[in-house]
């Protein structure tokens, strides 16, 4: 209870210094949050581009539909493999017409044969997998060809790579800038009340006790700077879809994870700069 | 009660602080530290309070070794001494009745015994009718004696007081210095470190004087009947030396 009154007391007192706290850590929060909306918008895009790696097995002519029915069961069932399709000669044409529009005359029936489409899992889209499901595929007798887009999976993956790479390097930079700062900024508050943690621990308070009320502090700071971090962000991102492109914002489940680390963070700062002062005085 | 045995003190920067630094201080005595700044009058007091651990020896405080106290030990033994400092302490944002009163709430004292203890507190010092100034409104010897006020009022065996007339004109020495004998008088240990050397010559209490870090005379083993548990007692051999 105490502790408590501690913290709203030393807020009182300083009202200034604790909004200069909040919005510090907002300010860090928001400069993490931003990176990670676009970090998560670059996945997302990713995401829908990898959801059009497929392989496609062209049929010879003639291959009996009951052969493809079996094969298509057989195929369906590899771990790799979420769905196969049947594209019959009518509709490889329809599609082909449709896709090239005013060129749409240039194919005539029975040019372009039928196919499998072989749609692959959520993270078993790498080019070792779908080669290793394009090479199967390819021992049916009645296959022709097969064709994955061997190149274009490969750049794709390489730029997830690096996307995922870069992205958890800029993302630790990041909080590790936020959590420099907020650091400081517990750590003024911190220096701010060094003569009362000298007499409260003169008078016999234990170092607990001390620390209460910081980690209280650090807890409420965090809790609210993460809250307005958050609203910052959604005004950014909504700005950007208003003006710019379309973007995904984080879901609940991200927004609270953000929330809660900015508590965390504000508690652990807190932790650390009274530990560091109670050590040297 | 305080048995300080061997110790020496050494900084890594700044070398030896102390060395063979041994006495005892009995219930009830009113021991004055003396020596000139820098001699180790405030290493020795804080290590009574665990502030400082020695490098070598041992200091005990009613039976907490220097050795052995760690965290909640060090915490429970300060609540049994009372500290004053030649600067106060006092946190300025408050009345002189909420300073005191900080010194039981962050112990956990209860409430409901809190306003008591405060009010028997500042009586002692004769500060009731400034119970709700701040420091800033208060003399140099008001704040001093609020500080005392806060060092008593939970009842400590020993009062640890650095230089505590050292900002104080000569009256409020005197006034600040009579508080001081009137409390060891009802049965609480002072040592007090000061180099206020009319003080001490003044008084016929015990006194150790140090010097770079050593002891150079201790008046009760000049005369070891000059202390008395009241804190009475005859004048001792010799005068400290004019530093």
């Amino acid at each position: 209870m105490l502790a408590i009154r501690e913290t709203l007391t030393a807020s009182r007192r300083a009202p200034l210094l604790s909004a200069l706290g909040v919005v510090t850590i907002a300010f860090s929060l928001f400069a993490f949050g931003l990176f990670g909306l676009v970090a998560i918008n670059i996945r997302t895009a990713l995401e829908q581009v990898e959801q059009r790696v497929e392989v496609r097995g062209f049929l010879a002519d003639g291959t009996a539909i009951e052969s493809v029915s079996a094969a298509m069961k057989d195929i369906g069932e590899f771990p790799e493999v979420a769905r196969v399709d049947y594209v019959s000669e009518e509709q490889a044409l329809a599609r082909a017409r449709k896709e090239m529009g005013e060129f749409a005359d240039v194919f005539e029936a029975g040019v372009l044969p039928a196919s499998i489409e072989v749609h692959l899992r959520v993270g078993l889209r790498s080019p070792r997998v779908v080669k290793s499901v394009a090479d199967r595929i390819r021992t049916y007798q009645f296959i022709d060809d097969v064709r994955y887009g061997e190149e274009w999976v490969e750049k794709l993956y390489r730029l997830r790579n690096i996307a995922t790479i870069a992205g958890t390097g800029l993302g630790l930079a990041f909080a590790t800038v936020a959590v420099i700062i907020i650091g400081a900024t517990i750590r003024m508050a911190v220096l701010a009340r060094a003569k009362e943690i000298s007499i409260m621990r003169l008078v016999g308070a234990t170092d607990m006790f001390v620390r209460l009320p910081f980690l209280i502090d650090g807890l409420v700071k965090g809790l609210l700077g993460g809250l307005l971090a958050l609203l910052f962000t959604w005004f950014a991102n909504r700005t950007i879809n208003r003006y710019f492109l379309e973007t995904v914002f984080f879901d609940p489940q991200l927004m609270f994870l953000g929330i809660l680390a900015g508590a965390l963070i504000g508690v652990l700062g807190s932790f650390v700069s009274v530990g560091r002062h109670l050590r040297s005085i | 009660m305080i048995r300080l045995h061997e110790v020496a003190k050494e900084y890594p920067r700044a070398g030896l602080a102390l060395s063979h630094i041994s006495f005892a201080v009995r219930k009830g005595e009113f021991v004055f530290l003396t020596g000139p700044s820098g001699s180790g009058k405030t290493t020795i007091l804080k290590m009574l309070y665990m502030g400082e651990r020695p490098s070598s020896g041992e200091v005990l405080v009613s039976g907490v070794s220097s050795r052995t106290a760690r965290g909640r030990q060090v915490s429970q033994l300060r609540r049994r001494l009372g500290i004053v400092f030649q600067d106060f302490r006092l946190l300025e944002d408050r009345t002189a009745e909420a300073n005191v009163r900080f010194a039981l709430e962050v112990i956990g004292v209860p409430k409901s015994v809190i306003g008591a203890k405060v009010n028997r507190a500042l009586t002692q010092v004769g500060l009731v009718s400034k119970a709700t100034s701040y420091p800033r409104e208060l003399s140099g010897g008001e704040q001093q004696r609020v500080a005392i006020a806060r060092a008593l009022v939970n009842d400590p065996f020993v009062l640890l007081a650095d230089e505590p007339t050292g900002n104080l004109d000569e009256r409020a020495t005197r006034g600040v210095f009579q508080l001081l004998r009137d409390i060891n008088a009802s049965g609480t240990a002072v040592i007090m470190a000061t180099h206020d050397l009319d003080l001490v010559r003044r008084s016929e209490y015990r006194t150790i004087e140090l010097n770079h870090g050593r002891i150079v005379f201790d008046s009760a083993e000049s005369a070891p009947s000059a202390q008395s548990a009241e804190g009475g007692g005859k004048a001792h051999m010799r005068t400290p030396t004019d530093w």
